[in-house]
């Protein structure tokens, strides 16, 4: 972070990569124009940044990158306000900005030696990609035991970063489960099923395991009732929350839950820690 | 540090010579019958009889209004599309004549500008440019309780400086070591006399007795939360409220902002504006969603976030002062001793 916690960094667009067939969303491969700032940027998967466009405005969004690809920083981004509107009509090469990095992130401490069960639905697969990539490192994949993952969207053309969950497929220390709402393609050979159906599905035990779960709130409504049964324990349910934002650090005071900040205290919360919390988010 | 003592006649000679090394503000009658903090002029008087100004000062410290970055989005800018840090005022200002109440407040926000985390360097470079020079307040207004709020009528806490009116004379005690530079810088070095000094007592307990509206905080550090949010009485609360927002413009201690670019042309400006927790489009997200969208929701998060999640988060008080502003300008008489009542039965 700058000295001045509101000024970005000037970054770069490297690369833009459209990722679902609605043309909605869109990764974006950022170069850190200053050397020095690249090496100031030190960020852990689950945190996010508030992307800043001169002359729009700033938006919150997870970081997709891992900390362990080096040379770059990722953001998927979905086309819905007027930043992210501009975002989508910028060219390689363009400037813009980016601070943080924001938030907390998810308890890698607390994860290590422990199996780790990602559940994410539509385009909220972002920090969870980051985590998948951090862990399938191999100085980091001797840190956990089993990695699951339950990934979903409404299509087969709407799936975030389809090239790799087709290599994650193919790898054995990783257990995927694909799943699509629905499709009429005769050569679909995943499953097919809403996010928590499959997870009830293909998920037995709770044991030794710590689920982090992102996607919209209908996902998530329906999966909470599934991990429940399954044993998770509160605890060990682990989500990342979005909110409206501006300061991005704990100071504008928009996006509290009860006395916690979102973009300070969170994103990250476990599901005990929601649980104590006013349901207002 | 000593107490020092003027006549009262010598007390305008005083501020005019401060403007040497201040920016002197004080509060004077606008056209429309309220006092607002003006900057002295040559034909401003100041006035010992006012209650207190309507908007408060919070504004020296968190303008209204304020430019943060600059940016050009000119391609042929050898910087296009980058901010640079916009220039602003930070010079020493003097405000003289603010009540003990709004002086606290400073110290209330404070908190949350500058955090163990984060300095907010606007707010700190604002706030380190102050001098606060108050006026204890002979006769409290009727909607004053800020002795239930942690305060007092001639309360030291918030202050650089605290002036006593005592008929011909005022009492001028420094607090704090920028307190007592401003009145090295003035000539302020007569000692008041041991009269002068049990006349302040006198005046001081006298006022204290004045505050007619007591109410009870003790038990909402205790209580929890999310009873609290849950709690019946809030529906009560909420019903007249018509979301105007002019409780949270007045207040002294209410601090949310936004920030929004500006552009002409193809020069920009970002720019933090006060803003309102009264306002659905303060959380409404751009998926449409939004997490606040009943009134009730948006009255119980003012009056949550002052009397309890402040309060649980800071271990600072309530972020309330008792200055009273809230009571007497709302118009539809939300009243906000009621509330505290309420939450802390």
């Amino acid at each position: 972070m700058t000295d001045n916690p509101y000024l970005p960094y000037p970054v770069k667009i490297q690369e833009i990569i459209t990722e679902t067939e609605d043309n909605n969303l869109k990764s974006y491969k950022l170069t850190f124009l200053n050397k020095e700032d690249e090496g100031n940027f030190s960020y852990t998967p689950g945190q996010f940044c508030e992307i800043s466009i001169p002359g729009k405005g700033e938006i919150p969004i997870g970081i997709a990158s891992s900390p362990t690809e080096k040379g770059f920083v990722m953001f998927t981004v979905n086309k819905t306000g007027v930043v992210t509107r501009f975002l989508h009509n910028m060219e390689e090469d363009e400037l813009l900005g980016i601070r943080g990095p924001l938030g907390n992130w998810y308890p890698w401490e607390q994860m290590e030696g422990k199996n780790v069960l990602v559940i994410g639905g539509g385009f909220a697969f972002t920090t969870l990609r980051s985590s998948i990539v951090y862990m399938l490192e191999p100085e980091n994949r001797k840190k956990f035991k089993d990695i699951t993952v339950v990934y979903g969207s409404r299509s087969p053309g709407l799936l975030l970063y389809r090239n790799e969950l087709i290599e994650w497929e193919k790898r054995d220390d990783i257990n995927m489960h694909i799943t699509v709402d629905g499709t009429d393609d005769p050569d679909w050979k995943y499953n097919v099923g809403f996010v928590p159906t499959i997870t009830e599905k293909k998920i037995t035990t709770s044991e030794d395991t710590y689920a982090i779960v992102c996607g919209p709130p209908i996902m998530i409504k329906f999966t909470q009732p599934v991990l429940e049964k399954i044993g998770f324990t509160a605890e060990k349910i682990i989500m990342s929350l979005e909110m409206r934002m501006k300061c991005g650090i704990g100071i504008c005071g928009r996006c509290n839950i009860g006395d916690k900040y979102v973009c300070k205290d969170g994103p990250v919360f476990s599901l005990a820690e929601l649980n104590e919390l006013p349901n207002e988010y | 540090m000593t107490d020092k003592m003027i006549k009262k006649d010598q007390f305008m000679g005083f501020l005019h010579k401060l403007k040497n090394d201040y920016n002197v503000f004080i509060p004077a009658k606008e056209d429309d019958n309220f006092y607002n903090f003006t900057a002295l002029g040559e034909k401003e008087t100041f006035d010992f009889d006012y209650k207190n100004t309507r908007l408060s000062p919070k504004s020296f410290a968190l303008p209204q209004s304020e430019k943060m970055f600059e940016f050009s989005l000119n391609k042929s800018d050898k910087d296009a599309n980058i901010l640079r840090e916009a220039a602003s005022d930070s010079s020493n200002t003097a405000i003289v004549g603010i009540r003990p109440c709004d002086a606290n407040a400073f110290k209330v926000i404070n908190a949350n500008f500058d955090n163990p985390e984060f300095r907010d360097p606007w707010w700190t470079k604002h706030r380190d440019s102050l001098t606060l020079i108050g006026l204890g307040c002979n006769e409290p207004d009727s909607t004053c309780f800020c002795t239930s709020a942690g305060g007092g009528p001639f309360d030291e806490k918030g202050l650089d400086i605290l002036l006593f009116d005592l008929d011909e004379h005022i009492l001028i005690r420094p607090i704090t070591k920028k307190g007592g530079k401003l009145l090295e810088t003035a000539d302020i070095n007569q000692e008041a006399d041991s009269s002068l000094k049990q006349k302040a007592d006198e005046v001081k307990a006298a006022s204290e007795k004045k505050i007619s509206s007591h109410v009870a905080t003790d038990k909402l550090k205790s209580k929890n939360a999310l009873e609290l949010f849950n709690a019946s009485f809030w529906d009560d609360i909420a019903f007249s409220c018509i979301n105007c927002g002019t409780c949270t413009f007045l207040c002294p201690t209410c601090w949310c902002f936004d920030i929004q670019d500006e552009v002409n042309y193809d020069q920009g400006d970002r720019i933090r504006n006060w803003d309102s927790c009264m306002f659905p489009l303060f959380t409404l997200h751009a998926s449409g969603h939004n997490p606040r969208p009943e009134k009730v929701q948006r009255v119980r998060q003012r009056f949550m976030h002052k009397l309890k999640y402040y309060v649980d988060k800071y271990d600072n008080g309530i972020a309330c002062v008792g200055c009273g502003r809230c009571v007497k300008y709302c118009p539809v008489n939300i009243d906000i001793r009621e509330v505290i009542r309420l939450m802390n039965e």
